[in-house]
Parts: C-alpha cells; structure tokens; sequence
C-alpha cells in the first residue's frame, strides 16, 4: 500500500493539531474560571477528555504515516480491545469458551488480512455469512442449550458492531476512485474527523444549551439542541473540508450529515446496551471518555454507510 | 526480567483492572484471601499489586499442580516465588499451616484461596479453617479481602486457552481476629467481606 502524504493531510493534519491547541488553552482557561463543585467536575472530565484526544490524535497519525498497513493493525487492535469490553458486559456461558476463542483469534485477524490485502468479495462477507453460520454450529457442538438464541446473538451482534462495521474504515484503503488514486487516507481522514467532531459537537451544544431530552431512558446526555447543533455544526465542518475528498462541497455536506446521523445513531444504540447492563462505561481505558467502545460507537455506525455510498457513487 | 514480562502478559491478556476499595496498596504484612474461580487467580492478583508489593507477596499454591511440570516449576519457584504446599495428604511434618507460617516469616505477605479448591460461579464455597488459625497465629498481620471477577470467563475449570475478557481484582478493608472470636464467626465474617466487594 503507498499512500501520498501530500499537501493537503499536511493541512489537515495542521488542522486536527491546530484544533487541540485551541481546546486546550479553553480547557486550561475554563479550570482557571470555574468555581463550585459540579463545574469543576465537568471541567476536570473535560481537559481530561482533551488529554486523551492528543493521544488518540497522535495514534492514528502514526499509523496514517506508516501508509495503509499500520491503519489496518491500528484498527484491528481497536476492534480486539472493544469487543472484549463489549462480551465482558455480556453474560456468556462455559459452553461459548471455545466458540469465543475462535471469535478473539481467528475471526479477527482474518476479516483484518482481508482488508490489508484488500479482498472486498470476501471482507464483506465473511462476519455476516460465515462467521454468523460458524458461532451456533460451534456452540451448538460444545453442547450447552440454556438461551442459546440468545447467546449466539450477543456474540454475532458483538462481532457486527466491534468488528465488522469497524473494520470498515480501513478498507477505505481499497476503494478504487478515478482521479483520487492513491490519495484514500484522507477520506479515511475525513471520516474519522467527522465523525469525532459530531461527537464533540454534540457535547458541546448539549452541555451548553440542552434542555430537551430525546431518549431519556436511554441517555439522559443526548439532548435535541445538542443533536441538531451538533449535526449542523459538523455538516458544515464536513462540507468544509471537500477539498480533501473526491467530493465537491454540497455531496461533501451530504456524507457528513449521513455520517453524524449514524453516529448519532450508534451512540444511542450503544447507550441502550450500557443501560441495559447497568453500566455507564463499556471501560476505562481511555482517561474521561470511559473505554474504546465508548469512544467509538459513532464510527462504527457510520463507516459502513460511508464506505458503501462512496463506493456506489463514485467508484 | 521474565517478572515484569510476565505481569505485563497477564495484565494483557486478563485486562486487569485492580480496585482498591477498602485500603491502599502497602508492604505492611497481610494475608490476602480471594476466591478461587481459575487457574489464572493467584497470577492475576499477584501481578495486580504494585511492584514494591508484589516483590513481598507470594502466592500460596497446590504442590501436586505446580510441580508437574519443568515449565510450572519455573513459574512457581522463579516467577512467582510461591509458597508450595500439600492440600491431598496433610501430615504433622507436611503441615501446610507450618508451610505458610514459615513463608510469612517477618517481611512477607501471602495470596490464599480458602475455599480449598476452584468453584465454578454461584457463590462462595464454605472457607477452610487454615485462614483462621493463620490469623490467630499472627495477629499482627491484616487480613484483606480480595474478589476475583470473571477469572472463570477467561478461563474456566478444565479449559487450557484463555479469552481475553477484562478481569476485575477488588480489595476490601482488612480484618483482624477479635478477642475471643471463633472460629466459624471469624470464617463467616472472612466469607462476607469477599462477597461484599461485588460492585452492585
């Protein structure tokens, strides 16, 4: 895999650095100003969550530096540490130790070698055919009947969402777009930012002028004000950036709503589960943001739809 | 060397997250006593305990199990510097109360499993009267309860490869021996301490 780093994933790159300078001089300003014990609480999470965004920033630059190969083990590693978080909040039995097993070291790395040496006929398919075909067959040898249906779906839903979907961004490499060879990082680029940047935006219009709760049983946090301003905001921020994408401005602002509201989407669904299981955080591996299935349920949403309409309408 | 290869390993693959609810982590002389639910338990709290105290700590583990093989001697002698004792046959000469009294000496302190053997989820099993007669031997030493959670996940009785699941290591507020104390109600007392440490 070559990939140019050319002018524009410096400017982008400048401008994600950029960007965190900014926030951390307001985070650094806001603990200065804060008074009363909420407040601080909320700032201390905040400069925390800032902390953790220039390590994450500083992670998956490395890895777009690298070119494709070590985008692919970056995720693939992501997909491993989420999908451990999400089968230690579900009840499995000793009958699905094996089937687990094969899920945690085989169907991991292999669905990852598929997008490294970019396979689409079989990356596509290989969770939602062959994988969700192999998991009942495996538990149903190891013989245990107790809610199987239901075993098998937390698993296959685990594998979906942690891997499948997530391993969608990488394979961004492998798109094929006519005068935008070799130039696919940055489209990973721009997905992931745009979906990050939903994310933060959320919060912040939430945190600022959120008064209207959409789901409260599911997430007291996700309020109207703060999804629309968040969509809006990041849709223009995407439409912003179209010069990085094989994209002109308007479809640029079309692919950003599409990815904010999946994001939006995947939150929500991913709250749903957390409540459900009585946890606030998948984990804690990632200081203020809880752990990385936390921090990725928007992506996971969104990558597939992404890949899939870009590859419809213009490779 | 192979120590911390061998902490980083285990914290890995069991995703270890050590809580320390009711003391903080000290080389004070303490019995730390766990349920036992996997192979990988006294590992997993070993390398949970910070180096100062996991350099003073050893696990307290089942001859007849880690003398078997060149591999589990090493471990059990070069890494985990455990003390071996014998649960099948226990004689006057072969006492293991004698064995872990012995270990304590001045400066160290011990992981043990009272329950006696490995229990597969549903609760505790009754403890064995030897965490008892240890804190009556020695109370000058804490005793803290430990819970191990979801050991038996990643790897339960009578598998050989692990699940990397996350792991949870919870420590609770030491206890002592109380005057005139017996021995069931301290047993009792010991066995409530561990099953109060699950996070609601």
């Amino acid at each position: 895999m070559n990939l140019r780093i050319d002018r524009q994933t410096c400017w982008l790159v400048g401008g994600v650095l950029a960007l965190l300078v900014v926030s951390s001089l307001i985070g650094w300003a806001l603990s200065l100003r804060v008074s009363g014990e909420p407040g601080r609480a909320t700032v201390q999470n905040l400069n925390a969550r800032i902390r953790a965004w220039w390590m994450m920033v500083a992670v998956f630059g490395l890895a777009l530096a690298t070119g494709g190969i070590g985008s692919v083990v970056l995720f693939g590693l992501t997909s491993f540490l989420a999908l451990r978080e999400f089968i230690t909040l579900t009840p499995t039995r000793p009958g699905d130790h094996r089937t687990l097993f094969w899920v945690f070291f085989v169907i991991v790395p292999l669905q990852y070698y598929l997008i490294a040496v970019k396979w689409y006929g079989l990356y596509s398919i290989l969770i939602p055919i062959y994988a969700f075909l192999f998991i009942p067959i495996r538990s149903a040898v190891a013989g245990d009947c107790a809610n199987f249906l239901e075993r098998t779906a937390k698993i296959q839903w685990a594998l979906m969402v942690c891997v499948y979907c997530l391993s969608y961004v990488p394979a961004l490499l492998s798109l094929q777009i006519a005068g935008y060879e070799g130039q696919d990082a940055k489209l990973m680029f721009y997905l992931v930012l745009v979906a990050q940047i939903s994310d933060v935006m959320q919060y912040v219009w939430g945190k600022t002028l959120g008064r209207h709760k959409i789901a409260p049983t599911v997430s007291p946090n996700k309020t109207w004000e703060g999804l629309i301003g968040g969509v809006a905001s990041a849709t223009l921020i995407g439409a912003g950036l179209w010069w990085a994408t094989p994209f002109s401005p308007l479809q640029s602002a079309g692919m950003s709503f599409v990815i904010t509201l999946m994001g939006f989407g995947g939150g929500l669904v991913m709250s749903a589960i957390k409540r459900d299981r009585g946890v606030k955080d998948y984990g804690s591996l990632i200081q203020g943001h809880g752990g990385v299935l936390d921090r990725i349920d928007s992506l996971c949403f969104a990558a597939p739809v992404f890949f899939h309409l870009t590859s419809y309408y213009f490779e | 060397m192979m120590k911390s290869l061998f902490v980083a390993v285990a914290r890995f693959v069991c995703g270890v997250r050590a809580r320390w609810v009711g003391c903080t982590p000290d080389a004070r002389q303490r019995v730390y006593f766990a349920n036992h639910t996997s192979n990988l338990d006294a590992l997993v709290v070993w390398a949970s305990l910070p180096p100062f105290v996991r350099d003073l700590t050893r696990p307290v583990a089942a001859r007849d199990y880690w003398i078997k093989n060149r591999l589990r001697r090493y471990l059990a002698h070069d890494v985990f510097n455990a003390v071996l004792i014998e649960r099948r046959r226990p004689t006057a000469r072969d006492n293991p109360l004698t064995d872990m009294l012995g270990a304590l000496g001045d400066r160290h302190s011990l992981i043990i499993f009272p329950e006696g053997g490995r229990h597969d989820g549903g609760g505790l099993a009754p403890f064995k009267g030897g965490l008892f007669h240890l804190a009556k031997d020695r109370p000058d030493v804490e005793f803290v309860p430990v819970l191990i959670e979801n050991m038996n996940r990643i790897l339960p009785k009578g598998e050989f490869l692990p699940v990397p699941l996350l792991g949870g290591v919870s420590f609770g507020a030491p206890l002592k021996l109380e005057t005139g104390e017996v021995k069931a109600a301290f047993l009792a007392r010991a066995e409530k301490a561990v099953g109060s440490l699950q996070p609601s």
